[in-house]
C-alpha cells in the first residue's frame, strides 16, 4: 500500500482508517520493515522531543551564537505568575516551542520535524494537548505518525527546505503537521486534519527565511512559537467544521511556487531581513569577526 | 525519487543546531572513521565555503571530532568531543579555505587527512548535501561517490581485469545481494576503486577470502 496524493490518503481513509495507520502501513510495505520496528524508533523519537521541550525548564542552555537561551523558563515563570493572557495549551504551546530551540541551538539532542530550525513546532503542540488532555502515549504516538503524513506529502510535492523555498516550507510545513495533529488527537477526521493543514500553511505563505548571523536561533526560535500557534488556531477551526477553501494539495504547490520566487536573499543566507538589520549585522561581527 | 519514510520527516535524531551543518559533518566524520577501521591518532580538517564561514556558530568542529571519536548523530557527547579527543589522545586541527575561488567545490565541504594508530593514513573529501544527507566524494584523490546509506565495502585493487569479477563472485557464494556497484579510477592500469554497497552485512570471512588475490592492496569493511 503506498499513498502519492493528499487525495489518496482522503480516499485511503474514507473506510475508517486514520491517517496514522495508513502512514503506519505505508512505512512497513514501503519501507520494508515491521510493524514493531516502526513503533520502536516513533517511540524513540518521542521521548527526545519530551526531553528536549523540557529540558530548558530546568537550567538555561547557553546557546553556541548566544542570541538566545532562557526564553521557555521566563514564559514558565509568567505562565506560574497567573498573569498569563494565553489560556493553558496556547500557554504551555508557547514554553514547548521555545524549549525546542534552545536545546538545538545548545548543541543538545532534537528530533528534526521536519527540520532542526523548525523542531519545537510539533513537540509544542503534541506535549500542550497531552498535558490538557491527559491523553495516552497511542494517542501522542497516533498525532506523530499523522504529522508525518503531512510532512512525508509536503516533501513530496513542495519542500521543507528554507534554503529552497523560505521559512514558509520550514516552519510552515511543521505548522501544518502540526495543525493536521492536533486534529487527529482530538478525534477529529482525516479530511479535518488536511484541512487543518491547508489552512495553517495559508496563514504562513511567504515567510521568509533570515536567521541573524547565519545559525539557528533567530528569528527562528519565535518563529516555532507562531508555527504552533498558528497549528492550534487553524486545528481549532477544522475541528469546529471550518472547511479549508484551498485545498491541502494546492495549497502545498501555492507555498512551493511562492518559494521558488522568494529572492535568494530570503532563503536560508543571511543577506536579507532580520539578518541584515543594524542590529543582525552587529551580531554577525560579533560571532565571526571580520568586520571593519 | 527514493523512498521518503517517515522518519525522513520525523527525523534524523540528531544533535542541534543544523542538520548540514552539525548533523551532516558528524555524519561525514564518522564514515571516514569506519573506512579507516581502527581509532584515529591524527586527524586534519580542511574547510571549505560556508562550513569554513561558520563552523564555529554551528558546532561543525565538534561534530567532526565527534564522528571520528565514533559517535552518531544523536550523541550528546558531540558537544563536549574537544575534551574527550584530548583525553583519549587524538590530535586534530582545523584549517579553513575562505577564498571561492573553487567552483568546483560544494558549499558544505571538507577534506580529511587522517591517520590510524597503526600508522595507516587515509584522505577524504566529504560533502553535507541538507538534511543530514552526506556523501563522499574522494577517498586518497579518487573521485568516488558513496552515501553509506548501505552497507558497503571499498576495495583498493590494481585497474587488472578479473578483479571486480572476483568481488562479486565471493559476495554471492556469501549470499550477499548488491545493490549498486560503482568502479572509479585515476588512470587506466593504476589504482581503482570498486565500491560495492549491499543490502546484507558483508562478513569478514568474505572479505579475507577477497584479498587473497594479490591484485586487491586494501578493503574497506563500511557497516551502515
Amino acid at each position: 500500500m503506498d499513498f502519492i496524493t493528499a487525495e489518496d490518503l482522503i480516499k485511503l481513509c474514507e473506510n475508517g482508517l486514520s491517517i496514522a495507520d495508513a502512514m503506519r502501513t505505508r512505512e512497513i510495505e514501503q519501507g520494508e520493515t515491521d510493524a514493531v520496528t516502526v513503533e520502536e524508533k516513533m517511540k524513540k523519537a518521542l521521548k527526545i522531543m519530551r526531553d528536549s521541550a523540557h529540558k530548558p525548564l530546568e537550567r538555561v542552555l547557553p546557546s553556541t551564537g548566544g542570541l538566545i537561551g532562557g526564553e521557555a523558563a521566563k514564559l514558565n515563570e509568567h505562565a506560574m505568575s497567573g498573569r498569563s493572557i494565553c489560556g493553558t495549551v496556547m500557554t504551555k504551546a508557547l514554553i514547548y516551542s521555545q524549549a525546542v530551540p534552545e536545546v538545538n541551538a545548545s548543541m543538545g539532542v532534537i528530533v528534526a520535524a521536519p527540520t532542526a530550525g523548525s523542531a519545537g513546532v510539533v513537540p509544542a503542540v503534541l506535549f500542550a494537548l497531552e498535558d490538557e488532555f491527559g491523553l495516552d502515549e497511542k494517542t501522542l504516538l497516533d498525532g506523530l505518525f499523522t504529522a508525518g503524513a503531512v510532512g512525508y506529502l509536503l516533501m513530496k510535492h513542495a519542500s521543507v527546505s528554507g534554503a529552497q523555498a523560505g521559512c514558509q516550507a520550514e516552519v510552515g510545513s511543521a505548522s501544518a503537521m502540526a495543525a493536521a495533529m492536533a486534529v487527529a488527537m482530538m478525534g477529529g477526521t482525516a479530511e479535518q486534519s488536511l484541512d487543518a493543514a491547508s489552512i495553517a500553511l495559508s496563514n504562513l505563505l511567504g515567510l521568509v527565511c533570515d536567521p541573524i548571523a547565519g545559525l539557528v536561533e533567530a528569528p527562528c526560535q519565535s518563529r516555532n512559537a507562531i508555527g504552533a500557534a498558528n497549528a492550534i488556531t487553524c486545528a481549532e477551526m477544522a475541528l469546529s467544521g471550518i472547511k479549508a477553501v484551498v485545498p491541502f494539495t494546492e495549497m502545498m504547490q501555492a507555498m512551493y511556487r511562492v518559494g521558488c520566487r522568494l529572492p535568494s536573499e530570503l532563503r536560508e543566507t543571511a543577506l536579507g531581513g532580520c539578518a541584515t538589520t543594524p542590529t543582525g549585522c552587529a551580531h554577525n561581527c560579533r560571532i565571526f569577526g571580520g568586520c571593519e | 525519487m527514493a523512498f521518503i519514510s517517515v522518519f525522513d520527516v520525523i527525523g534524523p535524531n540528531m544533535v542541534g543546531p543544523s542538520s548540514s551543518h552539525t548533523a551532516g559533518a558528524a555524519s561525514i566524520a564518522l564514515l571516514t572513521k569506519k573506512m579507516i577501521g581502527e581509532e584515529v591518532r591524527r586527524i586534519k580538517f580542511t574547510l571549505y565555503g560556508s562550513f569554513a564561514k561558520t563552523y564555529k556558530g554551528h558546532g561543525t568542529d565538534r561534530a567532526l571530532v565527534g564522528g571520528i571519536l565514533g559517535f552518531e548523530t544523536d550523541d550528546e557527547r558531540i558537544r563536549d568531543s574537544f575534551e574527550l579527543a584530548k583525553a583519549a589522545g587524538l590530535d586534530f586541527v582545523f584549517e579553513s579555505v575562505t577564498s571561492d575561488d573553487d567552483d568546483d567545490i560544494h558549499p558544505n565541504t571538507v577534506d580529511m587527512e587522517v591517520e590510524g594508530v597503526s600508522g595507516r593514513v587515509l584522505y577524504v573529501r566529504g560533502e553535507s548535501l541538507g538534511g543530514g544527507k552526506v556523501r563522499l566524494t574522494r577517498i586518497n584523490g579518487v573521485k568516488v561517490h558513496f552515501t553509506g546509506e548501505f552497507h558497503a565495502l571499498i576495495v583498493v585493487q590494481r585497474d587488472y581485469p578479473g578483479v571486480v569479477a572476483g568481488v562479486t563472485s565471493v559476495l554471492s557464494s556469501y549470499g550477499v545481494n548488491i545493490a549498486y556497484l560503482r568502479v572509479f579510477r585515476e588512470e587506466k592500469g593504476g589504482l581503482a576503486y570498486t565500491i560495492v554497497e549491499s543490502d546484507e552485512e558483508i562478513s569478514e570471512n568474505a572479505v579475507a577470502e577477497m584479498k587473497k588475490n594479490p591484485a586487491i592492496e586494501d578493503i574497506m569493511l563500511v557497516k551502515r
